[in-house]
């Protein structure tokens, strides 16, 4: 068990710079989920911290070590990859007993710890079978006993449900979290799926571009998300943003007026959650709805406002809509208006 | 449901697969007929009349000393051949898989020597080795070591070898090394980050998985060592000295044309056909199972 520090990490293919310096201390047995849409450099970061790149410019220390210049092996982590990178040609107790072998244990030794592990995660039936021999889910679940058996201080986890349907995804998500609260094993987690970042992270970075845009716990980033990409990202379905104006001691759009819980001047993003809207026959948001999607403990509704810009509200249980066209009017507590500068996206407020 | 194209009558089929069969008949099935015919006779020394002389062709072959040296002299031939072409391509390929800059250019060059055909080959290393004007041979006399494959068997035999595997290590490369590339990253990675090292990566993981093509190019090798180094050997070694890099197909040849006993050439045809036959057999039917992990 470990405590690991990223400080200003950065890394450059050639002149372009993939991580542009992201820091994060994670805390012994945290479970931190970096979470990003493709291309965000998440994963690199990740392999990073595996040694399996060379990291340009920063410090990365696991425990008390400086673990920049180490071999993947002397960092005393484990990892499970997306496509769960079995050993084809190894039997699952091989497969997962291989760490150990490499490491010159005793051969009962290994055999206990692996068929511990193999208990652990019910696969005590299936450890004379080959990988190819096994479905997704239990693919997956060899790869996570390779990584318990030897018992590292990090857990690393390369997107690791993305191969998985949609059910056995849920089931493998508790399970994972299950198992890693057990083991009380530091953990770094990646995902593009922003549920899996917010059911199981005890912090979340979001990433985007290379850059670390927020980092905290998932209600903090759903409730005071620091950026507009962050805002957008983290929910689902995804913050309205509309592009507002501060004057007269309220915001405008069009001649929709609004609170202006700030008191901002001048143009400004302004982000509403399609939840936290409530219909109310005074309020000040005018939608004409399209299109509506129910989904039983909630309806989604499609539209657009008066200035043409697309919106969603999402409201408790079944609106029945008669026909496509009806005007909707919504309002929203000034509380979960979320403000962004117009130019960075910073939060304001 | 299997996609196949259904033909209505008998005449456009037979059409599309005639080249083949002609082919095949007149350059296969036709000489491998007459070979297992004449193998019955033995001509007399004019070649103006044959006589029938039954399966004695074979006896003889079998109780001839010469022969069964023969299959010894192939099997020696065939093994070093295989192994002197196949270990040092995987580790041609390894190291070129491991470089990232100019691997284009190094793989290019590996591929060359593939081009040269086996009689060139053969003359290329038999000036090298030229026990006269040879610059190896000469610089193996100043280093105090007298070099003549032309009276020492032994050597003559590492000539062949060397000369035979030359052009296939290219061969094998390309093979191996388009089944390195084929291993996924993420295997390797895992097995790095358990704590194997990069030999200890490749006996245990990367070797088992190069496993299919190791087996087929073992047997594509050996067929190679048995059949298509007869220009190597004509052109350095004639077979000699004292028959020791006569290998059977070598015997063939000059059994049947220099000494012009066309009997006893035709049996170790057919023979040989025997040979080929237990090859493919066992080829399709370990290729199939054991091999895929």
């Amino acid at each position: 068990m470990a405590t690991v520090s990223l400080d200003n990490i950065k890394k450059r293919f050639g002149p372009t710079e993939v991580i542009q310096g992201v820091s994060l201390d994670v805390a012994d047995g945290e479970f931190i989920v970096i979470v990003g849409p493709s291309g965000c450099g998440k994963s690199t970061l990740l392999r990073m911290v595996a040694g399996l790149e060379t990291i340009t410019e920063g410090e990365l220390r696991i425990g008390d070590r400086r673990a920049n210049d180490l071999e993947p092996m002397d960092r005393d982590i484990a990892m499970v990859f997306q496509n769960y990178a079995l050993y084809p040609h190894m039997s699952v107790a091989q497969n997962m007993g291989y760490g150990l072998k490499i490491a010159g244990l005793p051969k009962a030794e290994i055999a206990t710890k692996v068929a511990d592990a193999a208990k652990l995660l019910q696969l005590t039936e299936l450890l004379d079978r080959k990988p190819r021999q096994l479905s997704g889910g239990q693919r997956q679940r060899v790869a996570m006993g390779r990584a318990i058996v030897r018992a590292p201080s990090v857990f690393l986890f390369d997107e690791p449900l993305s191969n998985l349907d949609a059910k056995l995804r849920v089931q493998m998500r508790l399970e994972i979290r299950e198992l890693q609260a057990k083991l009380g094993i530091t953990s770094l987690y990646v995902t593009h799926d922003q549920v899996e970042a917010m059911t199981m992270a005890d912090r979340m970075i979001v990433m985007n571009a290379g850059r670390a845009e927020q980092i905290g716990t998932p209600l903090d980033v759903y409730e005071r998300p620091a950026t507009l990409f962050a805002a957008q990202f983290i929910g689902s379905p995804s913050m309205n943003v509309l592009e507002v104006e501060g004057r007269d001691g309220a915001l405008w759009l069009g001649d929709m007026r609004l609170p202006n819980p700030t008191g901002h001047i001048g143009p400004v993003m302004l982000g509403l959650r399609p939840e936290h809207l409530t219909p109310d026959p005074e309020g000040a948001i005018v939608m004409q709805v399209l299109l509506a999607e129910p989904l039983g403990a909630n309806t989604l509704l499609h539209g657009k406002l008066a200035t043409g810009q697309g919106f969603t509200a999402s409201l408790p249980g079944v609106h029945a809509l008669s026909h496509g066209g009806e005007t909707l009017r919504l309002s929203i507590s000034p509380a979960n208006m979320h403000l962004f500068d117009t130019a960075t996206g910073a939060r304001l407020g | 449901m299997e996609k196949r194209v259904t033909f209505k009558g008998w005449l456009l089929p037979l059409c599309l697969i005639a080249p083949q069969v002609f082919i095949s008949a007149v350059f296969f099935f036709y000489p491998a007929g007459q070979a297992v015919w004449q193998s019955l006779f033995i001509p007399d020394p004019f070649g103006l009349s044959s006589q029938f002389v039954g399966l004695g062709n074979f006896e003889y072959l079998l109780g001839d000393p010469y022969y069964r040296a023969s299959f010894l002299t192939t099997a020696v031939f065939s093994t070093l051949v295989t192994l002197a072409s196949m270990i040092p391509a995987l580790f041609l390929a390894v190291m070129a898989d491991r470089l990232v800059k100019s691997a284009g250019t190094y793989r290019t060059l590996l591929i060359w020597p593939y081009a040269v055909a086996p009689a060139i080959a053969g003359v290329l290393w038999m000036f090298m080795f030229n026990t006269r004007v040879g610059v190896v041979s000469w610089y193996l006399g100043q280093l105090g070591y007298d070099w003549n494959h032309v009276l020492n068997g032994t050597e003559a035999m590492g000539l062949v070898v060397a000369a035979s595997a030359w052009g296939r290590i290219s061969y094998n490369f390309l093979f191996f090394f388009a089944a390195l590339q084929a291993v996924p990253r993420s295997i390797i990675e895992a097995a790095a980050i358990d704590g194997a090292r990069f030999w200890r990566r490749f006996f245990t993981i990367v070797l088992p998985l190069l496993s299919p093509t190791t087996f087929f190019l073992l047997v594509v090798n050996i067929v190679y060592a048995f059949f298509e180094t007869f220009g190597v050997i004509h052109t350095i070694t004639a077979g000699g000295p004292q028959q020791s890099t006569t290998i059977l197909v070598y015997k063939v040849f000059s059994d049947g044309f220099v000494s012009q006993d066309l009997g006893s050439s035709a049996a170790q045809s057919v023979i040989l056909l025997l040979v080929v036959g237990l090859l493919t057999v066992l080829q399709f039917k370990y290729i199939e199972k054991r091999v895929h992990y």
